[in-house]
């Protein structure tokens, strides 16, 4: 059985939309809570490489999508989680799951204001340390 | 009885002369722990991209890094071509050829580059020399090719912008001939020096678990036994168009890493020769006008691991959101388990081993503050950092040794 029919029936009624943009582009999203099943059953599982996840700051909330790349195929599979909370967004930290994943939620976590639930070293990357708290250089709405 | 002290090392790094922070904790030589402080060469790029429009992005992206420069125009051209119906059903067959033969010489100067360094570390100065001075023909040989040595102005979407002439083929090849004995000189030198071997061999693994689980690429995951390369996997340019070899090995230490990128180099030459040889005639720029609304993605081998940029277009003229994630991004974190366990003379080669690029990890944050106006200059930078160190220093003397 192919990866993309492994997940659709591992995950089944979790994913929420399913769109292969190209034979190598693959998205999908998944609700916010189902976020640790989710990349545990690729990173664990499937043996899928975490290349990197973006953050995106949309009208509704933020948005993240989580990519893993399919080494053997040349396939990106993008994991597109809607976070509906513009005061107070927060979500289950993958961080929990491999530590490769620390050092881009510290990042989101700056740079957009997502909080990371569980991350087991949430605190500044890249920002320099007299950076005004609670200023997110990465939102739509910053103003330097 | 034992002390935990703290080395620091950096900000700027011993080798490397680029800025970046490593607490080492050590008990006696040994070290048990490690912090990894970055941000010191912020330019906020990624927020930059979006007041850019498509054609500006591809000259903004390649200054992110001078040594890995036509990776991150090229990473960002396929992810926009990615919106586009993707690169070979875009760009021009001869534009395929170029790109390769760009990035593969790019990797050439890359890798020498690193070698001169590690070899100026161990205390092989003259490797050091000779790297940089066999550098130097393929610094000409991008010249030759695009009119400038560092940052080439190539890349755009749908195409390239300058052509290899005919009669600068053949010139191409005798400087790349010219280069394999020097090659061969190395692969000698790093391969049967048994001082290299003591020096290197068993330093600094990071174990094939090690390297999953902190995501690591390029010659960092394949010294460490995972055979993975974009050019392979997802082919781009003329990649699979001509015939090479994946070098994987296992050890993990920093000979591995040594040893992956010197065969890497003679992969590389011999890439552009058949790329040279295949390169058929025509157009190289499919004059691309409007980008459509979407998102793409696109992934390069850089010489220090796969490059990956990420573009989102609303229809307009420029993107609503850039991602960036240089190699170093993941490769530089996985330190915190390399260097844990060795000494602390081991330490400054296991963080050199990953050819971490400072400029490519930080490349996010906004550094203005308009309480703060101040317009800081290269020596108040530096006065600012050794003042920081000046700091932990006393922290340290006050706190660390009783």
């Amino acid at each position: 059985m192919n990866i993309k029919d492994r997940i659709k029936e591992r995950l089944g009624g979790k994913i929420t939309a399913w769109e292969e943009k190209s034979s190598r582009r693959i998205y999908f999203s998944v609700k916010k809570e189902d976020i640790l099943e989710t990349v545990n059953f690729l990173f664990k599982d499937l043996g899928l490489r975490f290349s990197i996840a973006s953050g995106i700051d949309i009208p509704s909330g933020f948005e993240i999508l989580y990519h893993f790349s399919l080494d053997k195929t040349g396939e990106v599979y993008s994991v597109r989680v809607f976070i509906e909370d513009k005061i107070n967004p927060r979500i289950d930290s993958i961080a929990t799951i491999f530590p490769g994943a620390e050092w881009i939620e510290r990042e989101m976590w700056e740079m957009l204001g997502i909080n990371f639930i569980g991350h087991p070293n949430l605190k500044r990357l890249l920002l320099s340390d007299d950076w005004p708290q609670g200023k997110y250089p990465l939102r739509q709405d910053y103003e330097p | 009885m034992s002390h935990k002290v703290i080395v620091p090392i950096g900000p700027y790094h011993p080798l490397q002369e680029e800025p970046e922070f490593f607490q080492l904790y050590v008990e006696g030589e040994k070290v048990v722990d490690i912090d990894i402080i970055i941000g010191y060469n912020h330019r906020g790029i990624e927020k930059l991209a979006e007041s850019k429009h498509f054609d500006q992005v591809a000259f903004l992206v390649e200054r992110i890094c001078g040594i890995c420069s036509s990776s991150h125009p090229y990473a960002y051209v396929l992810a926009v071509e990615d919106i586009l119906g993707g690169e070979a059903n875009v760009v021009p067959e001869r534009a395929l050829y170029i790109r390769t033969i760009i990035d593969e010489l790019q990797r050439i100067h890359s890798h020498l580059l690193w070698l001169g360094l590690a070899g100026h570390f161990i205390g092989y100065n003259t490797v050091w020399m000779w790297a940089w001075k066999y550098r130097e023909p393929v610094l000409d040989m991008f010249e030759m090719i695009t009119g400038n040595r560092n940052n080439y102005a190539i890349f755009k979407v749908g195409g390239v912008r300058r052509d290899i002439k005919d009669e600068d083929a053949p010139v191409l090849k005798k400087a790349l001939d010219d280069l394999v004995p020097a090659l061969d000189m190395f692969r000698g030198a790093v391969m049967d020096d048994p001082v290299i071997k003591a020096r290197l061999k068993g330093v600094g693994i990071l174990t094939k678990q090690q390297a999953i689980d902190w995501c690591v690429i390029g010659p960092t995951a394949r010294a460490s036994g995972l055979n993975i390369d974009v050019r392979r996997d997802e082919p781009y340019g003329a990649t699979d168009r001509i015939n090479w070899n994946v070098i994987v090995e296992k050890e993990g230490d920093i000979f591995a890493k040594t040893v992956v990128r010197i065969l890497e180099l003679y992969e590389s030459v011999s890439m552009i020769r058949q790329c040279l040889d295949k390169m058929p005639n025509g157009v190289i720029d499919a004059d691309v006008k409007d980008i459509p609304p979407g998102e793409g993605i696109g992934r390069v081998e850089a010489p220090r691991g796969e490059c990956f940029h990420y573009v989102k277009s609303d229809g307009t003229n420029r993107p609503i959101r850039h991602k960036i994630r240089a190699p170093s991004f993941m490769n530089v974190a996985s330190n915190k388990v390399a260097c844990v366990g060795g000494t602390i003379s081991d330490a400054a080669i296991t963080l050199a081993a990953v050819d971490p690029c400072y400029c490519c990890t930080e490349r996010v944050a906004v550094i203005s503050k308009p309480e703060n106006k101040k317009i800081m200059n290269g020596w108040d930078l530096i006065k600012l950092s050794q003042e920081k160190t000046d700091k932990l220093k006393e922290e340290i003397k006050n706190a660390g040794i009783r």
